[in-house]
């Protein structure tokens, strides 16, 4: 709750700090607003340690939810904190930007506390609709032009299968409060299973699961990188927290969930594929890591299958480690000139910091052990394994695995052991603090898990 | 009137809106079949809000309140939307959502 009223007030006020504030100092501005807010956050945490508390239906604040907001809010923290000055380079708006940001995080912690289905549709429009207007942000440039208006007419057209998804279940339950659908007790109606199923597409699209990923590569390449670093990672997680606190709670039990689970189970192994089979023949970075992030959304969809304890830990801990992963390997990206692979070649005889650290964070996303993506992978793929019946799938998803090993190594070995003269711009120290603190994090995820998941 | 009616009105104002979106290629007219498919689920909510206060629910009028929110969003992405196109507008002169595939390469 603090997390929702600190992050939309902060979106206000940085909307005020940009008509005044000069543009270099903004920056500022915005971190201290993300501090306060993360604190805000975390202060409830108390209050709620014994059990969550509703507010008049519409809203549900527990333990996972306010550590899900840390989550999200620390990692745009982090982003913030290595990439905050690249938000100048867009545009001359970078008050808005960082207000954009801002709304966007109001909208994550609504995903992670409503209890009704309007706020699901609220949390889930507040996060699209800023996204947008980021995606578009640089007007002149025609790829940010074209990923702006997919991602709008796409993304609004899966909003009109969501409600329409809702109205069914509404229809058929009677009511929009998500632990009293009910839909499992006693026969499914077929309003029902339609409702579910339309909910399923949509939330499906949000995330980029296969076969509804087709806007990701254009609009994650489109959109100016930056803007790229946040939506692929902190909002991506917030899809994710909306989809297993609906499914888990609204869709659980009896006959709906055996329904839903398979059609979820086959997306998953979709995306698992695709995603990562498709990976492997880009010749751009960044294109690489907007499919590297349908590969991981198979990962996360594993959190919405299995509907047990792991999984809710295996998703909040999923979402720590690639958000933070991702930040960082796009901030090092964001400094480059040539986003190819080639663009990398002799990074590491260049600028040692910034490779040891991209290769800690590729490491993380391919879940090499010690790093925070192994116990991240370990905990969704144990979830499953825990829910039973989906033995294929998990055996899928480790092959899958071993796939992404080849397209993320390419990098490590583009800046270790390609000769080349990397165009890259000077870094300050403090940048290279940033990333060796967000090396230590990935590190001490992997090695600790339980520092972040001790409060769950 | 008996809640079907009403239902297979909406699922159809529904599809033709998820055909139009589909099938047109100017981004004006698939923003409006956008709209046209969130006005079939308005539609929708208000006769299942019916449906359910006659069969004795205190709060079906919750539906009817999702009603005015759905407005309200559908007005924002309005906002944005239409800032959007006027963008592309800007640039190519055109809103045919084929031209940026031929531009960009």
């Amino acid at each position: 709750m603090n997390a929702l009223i600190s992050t939309a007030l902060s979106g206000v006020v940085l909307m005020f700090v940009g008509l005044f504030a000069r543009k270099q100092h903004i920056k500022f501005f915005a971190i201290a607003a993300i501090i306060i807010a993360f604190i805000a956050n975390l202060a409830q945490y108390p209050s709620v340690e014994l059990g969550g508390y509703t507010m008049y239906g519409m809203i549900e604040v527990t333990k996972f939810s306010i550590i899900f907001n840390a989550v999200a809010i620390g990692s745009t923290l982090l982003y913030f904190l290595l990439s905050g000055s690249e938000f100048e380079k867009v545009g001359e708006h970078v008050g808005d930007y960082f207000a954009l940001v801002f709304f966007i995080l109001a909208g994550i912690s609504l995903a992670a506390t409503f209890s009704n289905l309007l706020m699901l549709f609220l949390a889930i429009e507040i996060m699209s609709i800023p996204q947008y207007i980021l995606a578009g942000s640089d007007k002149k440039n025609l790829k940010s032009n074209e990923a702006a208006l997919k991602y709008f007419l796409m993304g609004c057209f899966s909003t009109g299968v969501l409600l329409m998804g809702i109205t069914l279940i509404y229809g058929s339950a009677g009511t929009f409060e998500i632990a009293s659908l009910g839909l499992g007790a006693e026969n499914v109606s077929p309003l029902a299973l339609c409702g579910t199923i339309l909910i399923a597409f949509a939330l499906a699209f949000k995330v980029s699961a296969v076969p509804f990923h087709f806007w990701t590569p254009d609009v994650y390449d489109g959109s100016p990188t930056v803007f790229t670093s946040f939506m692929a990672t902190v909002v991506k997680a917030g899809g994710f927290i909306a989809f297993v606190r609906l499914f888990h709670i609204g869709f659980a039990g009896g006959e709906i969930s055996s329904h839903w689970m398979l059609l979820l189970a086959v997306i998953t192994a979709l995306t698992l594929v695709l995603g990562n089979f498709t990976a492997v023949f880009q010749q751009s970075v960044k294109r690489m890591l907007a499919y590297s992030s349908i590969a991981q959304a198979g990962f996360m969809m594993f959190a919405v299958i299995a509907m047990n304890l792991a999984a809710a830990q295996g998703i909040v801990l999923y979402a720590a480690a690639y958000s933070i992963a991702t930040i960082g390997i796009f901030a090092v990206l964001l400094r480059l000139k040539d986003y190819t692979f080639e663009g990398f070649n002799g990074l590491a005889k260049k600028e040692p910091v910034l490779a040891f650290a991209v290769t800690v964070f590729l490491f993380s996303l391919a879940g090499i052990p010690v790093t925070a993506g192994f116990f991240a992978k370990y905990f969704v793929l144990a979830a499953a394994i825990q829910q039973g019946h989906l033995l294929w799938l998990v055996i899928l998803a480790v092959l899958c695995a071993a796939i992404s090993v080849y397209y993320y190594f390419r990098v490590i070995i583009a800046m270790y052991f390609k000769q080349g003269e990397p165009q890259v711009e000077p870094v300050s120290g403090g940048f290279k603090a940033g990333l060796i603190f967000t090396v230590i994090l990935v590190l001490a995820l992997g090695l600790f898990p339980n520092l972040l998941l001790c409060w769950l | 009137m008996p809640v079907q009616y009403y239902i297979f009105l909406s699922i159809a104002l529904f599809c033709i809106g998820v055909m139009g979106v589909l099938m047109r290629r100017n981004a004006i007219i698939i923003f409006m079949c956008i709209e046209l498919m969130l006005n079939a689920v308005n539609l929708l909510l208000v006769a299942f809000s019916k449906m359910w206060a006659d069969a004795g629910k205190v709060d079906a009028g919750s539906a009817q309140l999702f009603v005015f929110f759905i407005m309200v969003v559908a007005a924002a992405e309005v906002a944005v939307g239409l800032a959007i196109i006027t963008m592309v507008y800007r640039n190519t002169h055109s809103v045919d959502i084929n031209i940026l595939n031929r531009l960009k390469n």
